[in-house]
């Protein structure tokens, strides 16, 4: 029997659990849209399915811990707190992006809330969060850092340099595996010859477990368990959640490689139909107030995809600035 | 002002530069017990701790994504890898994220962090430990790039470069850490980047030059004095930005110019220099640029077939004098 939702956390924490990971949703698929209509160009991988991690873990952090991710980071920045519509401008190649149209979809950043980017080398962001930890220690800043990143960064050297680092200096990192079990088109079992992700860090002597990545209340409870082990332990911690994209990698991959029948089955575990439904049976919510927070969240990314369209261009003066200091 | 070598030149740069900024640390392979492979960091673990100044795991993708997130994080770190050859296997973290940081985010960061790398060739070390590199990184935006020929030089700049708010690769040419000269002692004794210096006024022949190269063209020069040949040395210092003012000025006074460049050939900082020459002061040349380049063979180790591969004083004086007699 799962415990309550109550016992967890009280109803406001729970709705804008909902919340978030609607307003992720609906950003999502209006990035497709407007991918479609032309206005963003690019790569773009959306993280449609995924929604439990990001909102789970985030909301498991403190606002003061570094957030690093990969390049599927839309979600993982508003829900930090990134304003929708500049998330939108950027994304748009607008002036008033988020990094001024100068990252895209897969760079996104914003320091004012400790978001510290999305990278888009796989496994790049790996040894800049165990710097940006030593860093935090060096200068005794009550902060962890979280770093997010795919199941295809873990056959990557960054991925093994870093855990070993990590655990090494003993410096305050949790590690986020986000699996959702393909890199690209190759299926986790083709690319790796030990699956299970949460195991491959024994080798460094690094505590990991696995959760259920589409459970946005387990992905909470073992991440909030876990920055507050690596926040009094002052050491690495690794946790793995398993989930699932329902878009292919990039809005150019038509996902042919996996089957109806799997997609079907992870649609059966949507995190937010699942959650909304938990809402309702225990009380919490009725049906109409949730569909008040839809409302709500469309209006947002209306107006998040109107401010993107009427934002300007960047200069081409601009090119030159921003690199050096 | 007293005299040191290249490499207490630079160590004392680093014992400064800690001691004047605490947020200034020192990471890389066998840096703190060891003191360096070449004994660059001797005594920094002493005077400063094990935070400081830190031995790190052989990853050197690693020890440079860890100083670039520590430097994102407030500090001002000063990464070795143990030579230029390894950076190879960092270029991922130097290409696509030490220098892409500031400009794919917005300005919204930057990289207070400076890469120290020995390199070069003529000791005998074979293909894989002997390669001249600095054309990867000068062709690459987001870097500053700084190659000292002297002691004085490699310390004054050094200091600029862990002051500076970029990125700086410092690369050390392996054959120079014995040369000695007076350096300053004045703390506050510093370098500016982006300035080249001319080691050696002359009115002929122009020989545009960096790091060991230098110190061979000088040794030319002498030489080529006693035959009446008075060349102009322009060291360079700083590769990325390049001081295209001091190198200009001095081709348009002489009108004959050497470009000496211990890398290959191929694609050289040879060839960048002497394209922003024709474009430039195309009408001052009195001689098409002579290049005197690195051979563009993989570095053979045995040391009778090694030394055709540099440059030596020899290849350039040659090289200037066929420039000033107009056999070219």
């Amino acid at each position: 029997m799962e415990p309550k939702l109550r016992m967890v956390l009280p109803d406001q924490g729970l709705l804008k659990f909902y919340e978030q990971m609607f307003l992720a949703r609906e950003f999502e698929e209006r990035c497709a849209e407007q991918y479609t209509k032309g206005n963003i160009t690019g790569f773009l991988h959306l993280y449609s399915g995924q929604e439990a991690v990001a909102v789970g873990a985030t909301a498991g952090l403190h606002h003061n811990d570094y957030i690093l991710s990969a390049y599927r980071e839309h979600a993982q920045a508003i829900v930090r707190g990134a304003e929708p519509r500049r998330v939108m401008a950027e994304l748009f190649g607008k002036a008033t992006g988020i990094c001024k149209g100068k990252g895209g979809s897969m760079h996104l950043f914003d320091p004012a809330i400790n978001f510290m980017g999305g990278y888009a080398i796989v496994g790049g962001q790996l040894p800049i969060a165990v710097g940006l930890a030593f860093a935090a220690r060096y200068r005794g800043e009550d902060r962890i850092t979280a770093c997010f990143f795919g199941d295809g960064a873990v056959n990557q050297g960054t991925f093994h340099e870093s855990l070993n680092w990590a655990q090494l200096w003993q410096l305050p990192v949790l590690f986020v595996c986000e699996n959702n079990f393909y890199g690209i088109g190759t299926e986790i079992h083709r690319s790796s010859a030990l699956a299970s992700i949460h195991r491959r860090t024994c080798g460094y002597d690094i505590p990991s477990e696995k959760v259920d990545g589409m459970d946005v209340i387990a992905v909470y409870k073992a991440v909030r368990h876990a920055a507050e082990r690596v926040r009094e332990s002052g050491r690495p911690h690794f946790i793995e959640a398993t989930t699932y994209r329902y878009r292919g990698h990039s809005m150019a991959d038509p996902g042919k490689y996996r089957s109806s029948a799997e997609h079907d089955l992870w649609k059966t575990r949507d995190p937010l139909p699942n959650y909304a439904k938990r809402l309702i049976d225990e009380g919490i919510t009725t049906r109409e107030a949730l569909d008040a927070i839809e409302a709500r969240c469309k209006v947002m990314v209306d107006e998040a995809v109107r401010f993107a369209e009427e934002s300007p261009w960047p200069e081409d003066s601009e090119v030159y600035n921003d690199i050096y200091v | 002002m007293s005299e040191m070598t290249y490499r207490d030149a630079i160590n004392l740069a680093l014992k400064e530069e800690m001691r004047h900024n605490p947020s200034v640390v020192v990471l890389g392979e066998d840096v703190a017990l060891y003191e360096g492979s070449f004994k660059v960091t001797r005594g920094l673990l002493a005077e400063f701790g094990e935070e400081r100044v830190r031995d790190t795991p052989i990853s050197e993708n690693t020890i440079i994504g860890v100083s670039v997130g520590a430097a994102m994080g407030g500090l001002r770190p000063v990464a070795e890898l143990m030579t230029v050859n390894f950076a190879l296997l960092a270029m991922d973290q130097i290409i696509n994220h030490m220098a892409k940081i500031r400009s794919m985010f917005g300005g919204q960061t930057f990289l207070p962090m400076t890469v120290r790398m020995p390199g070069g060739g003529g000791s005998q070390l074979a293909a894989q430990h002997s390669q001249s590199l600095e054309t990867y990184f000068m062709h690459c935006p987001g870097l500053r790039v700084l190659y000292p020929s002297t002691p004085a030089d490699a310390k004054g700049l050094l200091k600029s470069a862990i002051r500076d708010n970029n990125p700086v690769i410092f690369l050390e040419h392996e054959l120079l850490y014995n040369s000695k000269e007076q350096v300053p002692e004045d703390p506050e004794f510093l370098i500016p980047i982006g300035k080249a210096d001319i080691k050696r006024p002359g009115e002929q022949v122009t020989i545009v030059s960096y790091a060991r190269m230098t110190v061979l063209a000088l040794q030319a020069a002498e030489e080529l004095e006693k035959e009446g040949i008075f060349c102009e040395v322009v060291d360079l210092r700083s590769l990325a930005p390049l001081d295209e003012g001091t190198i200009l000025g001095s081709v348009r006074k002489t009108g004959r110019v050497v470009v000496v460049e211990e890398c290959w050939r191929n694609c050289g900082l040879g060839a960048e220099i002497s394209s922003r020459i024709f474009e430039n002061c195309f009408d001052s040349l009195q001689a098409p640029v002579k290049r005197v380049s690195g051979l563009d063979v993989p570095m053979p180790y045995s040391r009778k077939i090694e030394k055709i591969c540099i440059p030596d004083k020899e290849s350039i004086a040659q090289a200037v004098r066929d420039v000033a007699s107009g056999r070219y």
